[in-house]
């Protein structure tokens, strides 16, 4: 009998487990009519604001003492207007009236300064370059004391890990264990690394915003993220490949949105290489290049190749300049200039010694590696050898700290806090930069960086940014390939979504439900 | 005689417990020191700076340069020398602190223990899945080998076999997620967002169980002691159930054991394509990010849940296999 009830057992087991699991199947495509659902490739590891906190400032949960508007302009955050000193040493930031954290205690000079030195202790927060001696709390606005004059500072001030924390936000040891911010949206909960639930603050200082909840949840794969945004399984998907863009444009209910982003696919050149150090050879390497094929091949959009080192949506840092081109005669005719002729086999030579280069990259982003292999192609056209070597990002900064750095294709991002001087100024430091140029350095440059970061202003700014551009443009120290698009399919039920170039918020205050 | 009968089985039963238990704990043991060895020694022979991983893991690598890296170095001590380090986690383990993620900064305990909930329940329904499917064709494929059943069950095998699990997935997902609405596409909330990753898994897996349960089947079915059973009277749902089924079971539960080892393992792209958090997506992290603990923390659970699986197989064979009563009467 024992053996009969055993075998009744192991037959009935599954059949009780595919019920319970079965029984929840049939409730999946709800549309919550209160929720916005945001999808979106990137993972949420940590609450550390330095970590991953600009999830929570894209989902306006958190706040910066500055914002930036969607023209890159700063513009007030927790802070209504800020002042210099004239030697532009001190800095005051007065705090808006009637902020609270979602815990409901109010914002408080002292807070805010807690929480900027936090930040400020981060070594990988723009905030801890700039040489603070103290912060202080005023009656209703915190001062900054600076050792130097920095007056990139309200700019380094948007940056998501300066946001402003309440106190119960962090245990005894300084970790950040529950995000209390200051935000329209305040957090439900949180699951990392993939999932976050807000709701609609009501100690919020401004107009409450028409969407009540949102959920945010992290979908690695792009194939999964452009079924959820084609079968009305998210609201807003952010990063979607071409055969996704493709099949949410065909697709009732549901459009593309896009904005070009502040970022550059580059090659970073050691301009004292024997062979890179001849700026001849620059140019025909960049004249070799044809970077709309590349664009069109690798990142389906030939618009993406790139004519200047940054792109047009930052206007400031886009003058009219001579686009860069393709022609191959006139770089075989540098290259010969140059002292490298073709040998018999057409592989380039001078003093029978090939010209092949090394060329690293990293697999963080998928398509550096391809464009990697198609710069590799469009060189071997004009008789340049290139060896590409796919490898940790930090084989970079620790080939240039060694001086083995030959070329590396690199994504560089120009706009990390909302002013792109910041960024600038390390990419063309004399001394070299991690993510900008290897020994290379040229005094005008140098001078504009100089002039800029001393606070020139208007139409000396202006020739300042050209200067350096053109220069760059001219000697090509870093010899740009693509810039970036980002994109988002957007539901219908949605309106008024805007993406924002530098995604500072989502700006889900601004978005109302289609009627 | 009769009474002593249970007895001596109980005996003999109680002395293979203990003995299979004993071997898998030792084994567990040595496996565990084993297993933490090595991957902290591949670990750092793996290229490039770690300090500037799990940099870049913390804060993205556009935030981090040299002085970044620099910094996380020397709060991780990730400078002293290599036996040092190896040292104070061997030690820990003992104490059984699994210390926290050079990344996250979380108690690798509470990372790594989220992450394995995530793979056991995908692989206890996976599992279920390819049992019942593939167990339900494996027997109407076995009442007449060489029938259509049969022949439409072989295909099958090959069917699901052939079909990449990332393919199958995405299938599903067209076909129950977004043209039938019966399913979400991906997630980790509600049960419902369990039921397509395991189908998937499931899915692939029923074809070897299908392929395995029949061919047991078949030969349990021309075994004398089956006959005897038909002889002796017994109604076919009975032979089925109480000789077959347990016999055919033998040899099907060894093999799931073998089957969910590698459901565990090998379910990254399953993982990553459903968004569902588990352990291969926490051990391609860790990898990647060069953290330490949580890598050796997951490969440690991993090896753990190696020799747990065996234990389990081990003592369900022990339940399962009716011979060791015949033992007792030959005693």
């Amino acid at each position: 009998m024992r053996t009969l009830l055993r075998a009744r057992a192991l037959a009935a087991l599954p059949a009780i487990v595919l019920a319970v699991t079965g029984c929840a199947g049939a409730s999946a495509r709800t549309s919550p009519t209160d929720t916005l659902r945001i999808v979106g490739p990137f993972e949420v590891h940590s609450l550390e604001p330095a970590a991953d906190g600009e999830v929570f400032t894209r989902l306006q949960v958190t706040e910066t003492l500055v914002t930036s508007d969607l023209d890159g302009e700063l513009a007030p955050g927790l802070a209504t207007q800020w002042s210099s000193s004239s030697e532009n040493t001190e800095w005051e930031f007065e705090l808006v009236e009637g902020a609270t954290f979602h815990d409901g205690t109010p914002v408080t000079p002292e807070s805010v300064v807690a929480a900027l030195e936090k930040a400020a202790a981060e070594t990988a927060s723009p905030l801890a370059e700039v040489p603070i001696d103290q912060i202080r709390p005023e009656e209703s606005s915190v001062a900054f004391e600076l050792t130097q004059p920095y007056l990139t500072l309200p700019a380094v001030l948007t940056h998501y890990s300066t946001v402003i924390l309440a106190p119960a936000s962090y245990d005894d040891q300084g970790r950040v264990t529950e995000i209390i911010g200051t935000g329209p949206y305040a957090v439900k909960s949180v699951e990392l690394p993939a999932s976050i639930q807000t709701a609609r603050f009501d100690g919020w200082r401004g107009a409450a915003p028409a969407i009540e909840n949102v959920t945010f949840q992290s979908v690695g794969r792009a194939e999964s993220r452009a079924l959820m945004a084609v079968s009305d399984q998210a609201d807003v998907v952010f990063g979607l490949e071409p055969a996704g863009r493709q099949r949410v444009e065909a697709t009732d209910g549901v459009g593309m949105e896009s904005s070009l982003q502040p970022r550059t696919i580059l090659l970073k050149v050691n301009a004292a290489h024997p062979v890179l150090g001849d700026v001849r050879v620059r140019r025909a390497l960049s004249l070799a290049l044809d970077r709309e094929a590349m664009a069109n091949a690798v990142l389906r959009e030939k618009e993406l190749a790139a004519t200047q080192l940054l792109p047009p949506s930052l206007p400031a840092w886009h003058p009219d300049l001579e686009p860069l081109e393709h022609d191959q005669e006139a770089a075989r005719a540098l290259l010969a200039e140059a002292g490298w002729t073709p040998g018999a086999d057409g592989a380039l030579q001078r003093d029978g010694v090939p010209l092949t280069l090394n060329l690293v990259t990293y697999p963080d982003r998928a398509e550096l590696p391809a464009l990697a292999t198609a710069i590799q192609a469009a060189l071997a056209e004009i008789g340049v050898g290139i060896e590409v070597e796919v490898t940790n990002s930090s084989e970079v900064p620790a080939r240039q700290a060694d001086g083995s750095l030959e070329l590396a294709l690199i994504a560089r991002h120009f706009a990390l806090v909302s002013d792109p001087l910041v960024t600038v100024a390390d990419v063309f430091a004399p001394e070299g930069s991690d993510w900008g140029v290897m020994n290379w350095s040229d005094p005008a440059v140098d001078s504009a960086v100089n002039a800029l970061l001393q606070g020139a202003s208007d139409a000396e700014a202006e020739q300042h940014r050209a200067t350096i551009v053109r220069t760059a443009h001219e000697q090509l120290p870093l010899v740009p390939v693509a810039w970036y698009r980002m994109n988002a399919a957007v539901s219908e039920r949605v309106d008024g979504f805007v993406l924002d170039p530098l995604e500072t918020t989502w700006r889900i205050t601004d978005l109302q439900w289609a009627s | 005689m009769a009474d002593h009968r249970p007895a001596v089985g109980v005996v003999i039963r109680r002395s293979a417990l203990v003995g299979v238990l004993a071997r898998r704990g030792v084994q567990a043991a040595g496996v565990a020191v084993l297993v933490s060895v090595l991957c902290f020694l591949v670990v750092r022979s793996l290229p490039g700076d770690a300090a500037y991983r799990i940099a870049a893991g913390r804060y993205g690598y556009d935030l981090v340069d040299q002085e970044t890296a620099d910094s996380v170095r020397a709060e991780l001590g990730l400078d002293r020398p290599v036996w040092q380090q190896l040292g104070d986690w061997l030690l820990h383990l003992l104490r059984l602190d699994l210390g926290r993620s050079l990344v996250t900064s979380r108690p690798v305990a509470e990372e790594v223990g989220y992450y394995l909930l995530g793979t056991l329940q995908l692989a206890a329904v996976a599992l279920t899945f390819a049992v019942v499917l593939g167990g339900a064709a494996g027997v109407l494929a076995a009442r007449r080998p060489g029938g259509i059943v049969d022949r439409l069950a072989t295909a099958w095998v090959a069917g699901v076999r052939a079909v990449p699990p990332f393919l199958l997935g995405l299938l599903l997902v067209v076909v129950f997620s977004a043209q039938l609405g019966l399913l979400p596409a991906v997630g980790h909330g509600d049960a419902s967002s369990l039921v397509l990753p395991a189908l998937t898994l499931g899915t692939g897996l029923s074809g070897l169980v299908a392929r395995v349960t029949r061919d047991a089947v078949v030969e349990v079915r021309q075994s004398e002691y089956v006959r005897f059973a038909h002889t002796k009277g017994l109604p076919e749902r009975l032979v089925l159930l109480r000789h077959v089924l347990r016999n055919a079971a033998v040899v099907l539960v060894p093999y799931l054991g073998v089957q969910a080892v590698i459901l565990i393992e090998g379910v990254v792209v399953v993982e990553s394509l459903f968004a569902w958090p588990g352990l291969g997506h926490s051990l391609v992290h860790a990898v990647f990010w060069r953290d330490v603990p949580v890598l050796q923390a997951t490969a440690l659970v991993l090896a753990l849940l190696v020799v747990t699986i065996n234990t389990v197989v081990d003592l369900a064979v022990l339940w399962l296999d009716p011979r060791p009563r015949r033992l007792e009467a030959s005693a």
